[in-house]
């Protein structure tokens, strides 16, 4: 399929199964383009990926200090796999402060790429470095590779009519090229999409798709680099396939829900770390009929949304962690006069401001309960990239089924990371039905808060229907009526209602499956994105011939129906979480289990052998599970 | 009407059935405080919603919380009673949505300038398509009489024993900095100038404010004596008539001209009307006049009532309908699989 794909005799060249990339570089050093581009064309050759962004919070923290480093991890195979690796095999640093604060990562005998330019007095001062590793022998462990690339950059863009700074910009894609070279890769996808972006500016064009081929031809004929490496494209189940971000599946989907429900979307957010693509994404699509609306903040962009739910929209407010503290009154408010409602938290490190850019799954007592009175609202949350796609339509299939608010968790890591995904066709998805009550008998006089029999749910009259007046609000309804009413057994009655009607959502869910044996030892449960590490890690015990399975939870509030069940199929139950225990304490208090938590907060996710390693410990002896230590 | 005479006209689609006061009446009984300015209001409004030629079912009322946030109850329109400060968000999102109806937003002087400060001017700047009728009693009715954002420097309440160290703001004055393209002033006293307020409001295409001078009979009796007592009000307040001089007094002897920059007062004959009389507009784009006016306080003015500007700009909910038409119309109507299979693809066999 490649133009530019060569494999030449004089360089050897080995096929491996799996190989994890991190890119490091400084903010400005274009390190999450370089590393997307990597995916993209890694997808493309039919790799099975998973990939890890991890940027600062600053745009732009101060060049070359470390806490503007810029990475960008991901894990290439051709076979399945879940996470975007443990460690990376290669490390390619942009400049010493990359250098510093990956090393640590990178196991000895790992391969290292640097830019040797960059490690010049300034940069070594600003990373802290008293001497250059490049010449004291502490980099013996690795396989350092040392590579001018300002310089080779430079001479290569010479002839075009570009200013310095612009070329020097370029240098992201002459590592780039250098690292297609490596793994075998085209750059026919970068090529392309350097055209497409550029478009309008030639000499960018040129120069960029420049720098590219000179890193790749660089690689190829010089001796730094002896062998290189293929590695075949993924046993996947056949079909169309793309690669998908979480934030951009999850956009998709609810774009997908608008249209399955034949019903316009209205989107409604403030801009939040790291949510703030999704409204970017769905902001694009107007010709589907959908609304974007960038609110004044958090409240008024629950406002918004309950608004256009009122109005008979399929209403989505979406945000992070401090953002649903601050919509919490009016989730209750959504509660209280059953308008449908999707919420989306891409979770992110807290409390307060917290962590902005890195990942936990910290706010799943939240979601649940941080709001005042009895308030049941469904909880869901997504376990892959891709799956993000499909909970934005179970989030509006249940809000619109039950009149009820719905909160979708997703998270940083979801939210930016990336997988293949098999596309689905739009057919094949079913419908929502929508029902907005026409027409009433002679006699009959509106009644707002008559439920269905089945579902609990009111119906659902929008303004504009005639002989539907009528008014909701925040006080406590009277049943059926709707009028206000203090009434105390009102109250009593309302409150059930409101806590049947979720729980009853139970029945209308899918059981859970178990990975593994449906009995035994060992069981790991967990929910949201450590669903890719939770199930390598079973995988490789079960190799190793442990008695281990795993459940992943995907239905927060109401639990599927068979959970406990299967809880009291295993003797032992180990919760890993980013969070300090919270599905734990849901589990030990619900189900009356001594699970065990895993706990890591560190704003990244978990790697497969941290949670190999407690289940292992948890397996062999009856050890208390300690939280994964911190990094050195 | 009935509704079985809204369904008969329903059904049949005639001419449209002449609404009147009785068909805004719901079934709720009202539970203000006798002698409330509220009545004056509710009542006003259910005379004005007829004149408006938008059916009752696209008449929508939503409001927050407070004395007044109780409004939507009382009519039979689509209400919704919602949360604290919070009405122009939702009638945002709704009016959005659904540009066909006509939302009026109901709100107090807690509600709408203390904590729901931010959306009000939110909601005015972006020029929805809203009629938001700010009920100002200069204080907290609902939880029994604590002072307000517009209560006087120094007023001594329940939680202010000592005198309130706070210095109000002048609702108007925010609503102009707001990029407001309607705002005025009325009283719960005259109901016909209410009524000629409120009606104006109601047609006005883009966000309308609208202040009320309201009395609290049980916190706050007697707040605006300046245009509500009959024997003063004439010399204490002034009616802003278009294209008409700045005049007031029992005797219309008084107007306002520009002294600099500054407005003054000036005593005349009353049959010699002095020509340097400043005449008033409300349709300027410049808003240094209606700025003036917001400005003038008792007891060194009069208190303007009235329409203070009225312009005309293109609203956000048309805007926003019209991104989403232009954006069928250039490219049309969105396929989802063509979504679902952007970017690089595959296929695996």
């Amino acid at each position: 399929m490649s133009s530019t794909s060569f494999i030449h005799e004089n360089k050897n060249i080995q096929e491996i199964e799996s190989v994890v990339i991190r890119f490091a570089g400084d903010s400005g050093d274009g390190m999450q383009l370089t590393g997307s581009q990597f995916t993209n064309t890694s997808a493309v050759l039919g790799n099975d990926i998973s990939t890890l962004p991890d940027f600062p919070a600053e745009i732009r923290a101060p060049a070359g200090s470390l806490p503007g480093v810029s990475a960008f991890q991901l894990n290439f195979s051709s076979s399945d796999i879940r996470t975007p690796g443990d460690q990376p095999d290669v490390l390619v640093a942009m400049n010493p402060a990359a250098l510093k604060t990956n090393l640590k990562d990178l196991p000895h005998g790992g391969m290292l790429i640097v830019n040797q330019d960059a490690f010049i007095d300034r940069n070594l001062e600003r990373a802290g470095y008293t001497s250059n590793p490049l010449e004291d022998d502490s980099l013996k462990d690795y396989r350092l590779i040392k590579v001018p690339m300002n310089t080779l950059n430079q001479n290569a863009l010479e002839a075009i009519d570009l200013p310095g700074k612009a070329k020097e910009k370029c240098k992201n894609f002459f590592a780039l090229g250098m690292m297609y070279w490596m793994y075998d890769r085209s750059m026919d996808v970068t090529l392309e999409w350097i055209k497409k972006k550029f478009g309008k500016n030639p000499n960018v064009v040129e120069a960029n798709s420049q720098a590219l081929k000179s890193g790749y031809y660089f690689a190829e004929t010089s001796e730094i680099v002896s062998t290189h490496y293929k590695i075949k494209p993924a046993r996947l189940a056949p079909g169309t396939y793309r690669n998908i971000m979480g934030n951009q599946a999850t956009a998709i989907g609810l774009l997908a829900a608008s249209e399955l429900a034949k019903t316009p979307l209205v989107y409604c957010s403030y801009p939040i770390t790291p949510a703030s693509d999704v409204l970017h994404e769905l902001s694009k699509f107007k010709n589907f009929g959908l609304k974007t609306l960038q609110n004044e903040d958090e409240i008024a962009a629950i406002g918004a949304a309950i608004g256009a739910a009122f109005g008979g929209a399929i209403a989505v407010t979406g945000t992070s962690g401090p953002g649903l503290a601050l919509k919490s009154e009016a989730l209750n408010l959504a509660l209280m006069v059953e308008l449908p409602l999707i919420v989306l938290n891409v979770q992110r490190g807290g409390p307060s401001t917290g962590l902005p850019t890195k990942t936990e799954q910290s706010d799943l007592l939240q979601a649940l309960f941080g709001r005042n009175g009895d308030s049941p609202i469904p909880v869901i949350a997504a376990a892959t990239p891709s799956d993000c796609f499909y909970m934005a339509i179970e989030a509006t299939r249940i809000a619109i089924k039950y009149m009820t608010p719905v909160i979708l968790l997703t998270d940083g890591y979801l939210a930016n990371g990336s997988e293949p995904w098999k596309i689905p066709q739009f057919s094949e998805l079913k419908s929502i039905s929508v029902k907005h009550p026409e027409h009433l008998n002679e006699e009959q006089k509106f009644q707002p808060y008559l439920r269905d029999e089945e579902t609990l749910a009111r119906p659902w009259a929008v303004p504009g229907t005639k002989g539907f007046e009528h008014r909701i609000g925040g006080l406590e309804k009277e049943n059926i009526s709707g009028n206000v009413s203090y009434d105390p057994l009102n109250h009593q009655k309302m409150t059930d209602l409101r806590k049947n009607k979720v729980r009853g959502i139970v029945q209308d869910i899918p059981d859970l499956e178990v990975y593994g044996d449906q009995q035994g030892e060992v069981l790991i449960v967990g929910w949201g994105g450590t669903c890719g590490a939770i199930t390598s890690a079973t995988e490789k015990l079960r190799k190793q011939g442990l008695e281990v399975s795993c459940i992943h939870i995907r239905y927060l509030n109401p639990f599927p129906k068979n959970l406990g069940e299967i809880l009291g199929r295993f003797n032992k139950i180990l919760v890993p979480e980013l969070n300090t225990g919270q599905l734990c304490m849901l589990l030990r208090a619900k189900y009356l289990v001594d699970a065990q938590s895993l706990s890591k907060v560190q704003g990244k996710p978990f790697k497969i052998s941290e949670i190999m390693e407690a289940a292992q410990k948890l397996y062999s002896k009856d050890q208390e599970v300690k939280n994964v230590a911190g990094s050195r | 009407m009935s509704l079985e005479a809204v369904k008969a006209k329903n059904d049949n689609n005639s001419a449209p059935i002449k609404l009147n006061r009785k068909d805004f009446i719901s079934d709720q009984d009202v539970r203000w405080c006798p002698g409330c300015g509220d009545y004056a209001i509710l009542a006003t409004l259910q005379n004005v919603l007829p004149k408006m030629d938008v059916p009752r079912e696209k008449q929508i009322f939503i409001s927050g919380i407070g004395c007044s946030s109780r409004f939507p109850y009382y009519m039979e329109t689509f209400g919704f009673h919602t949360i604290h400060g919070r009405a122009p968000t939702i009638a945002t999102g709704l009016k959005s949505h659904r540009p066909d109806l006509t939302v009026w937003v109901i709100t107090g002087d807690g509600d709408g300038l203390s904590i729901g400060g931010n959306h009000l001017i939110h909601a005015l700047r972006r020029n929805v398509d809203l009629k938001i009728i700010l009920f100002n009693n200069r204080i907290y009715g609902l939880t029994k009489g604590q002072y307000s954002p517009t209560s006087e420097f120094g007023k001594k309440t329940k939680s202010s024993p000592f005198g309130s160290v706070d210095y109000p703001l002048h609702p108007l004055t925010l609503a102009l900095g707001s990029e407001a393209t309607f705002i005025a002033r009325t009283h719960d006293t005259d109901v016909k100038h209410m009524m000629q307020i409120l009606e104006a409001a109601g047609k006005h295409k883009g966000s309308a404010f609208v202040e009320i001078y309201q009395n609290c009979v049980i916190f706050n009796d007697n707040a605006f004596s300046e245009v509500s007592d009959k024997q003063h009000r004439d010399d204490r307040s002034i009616q802003l008539i278009e294209g008409e001089p700045l005049i007031f007094g029992k005797d219309k002897n008084k107007g306002i001209r520009l002294n600099g920059f500054k407005p003054e007062i000036v005593e005349f004959d009353s049959q010699q009307v002095p020509e340097n009389l400043l005449t008033h507009q409300s349709d300027l784009e410049d808003t240094a006049y209606a700025y003036m006016l917001s400005r003038m306080e008792s007891p060194e003015f009069p208190i303007p009532i009235g329409i203070f500007r009225q312009i005309r700009r293109p609203t956000y909910d048309e805007m926003v309908q019209s991104q989403v038409d232009n954006a069928i119309q250039e490219s049309g109507r969105g396929k989802i699989d063509r979504i679902l299979n952007s970017g690089d693809t595959w296929i695996v066999e």
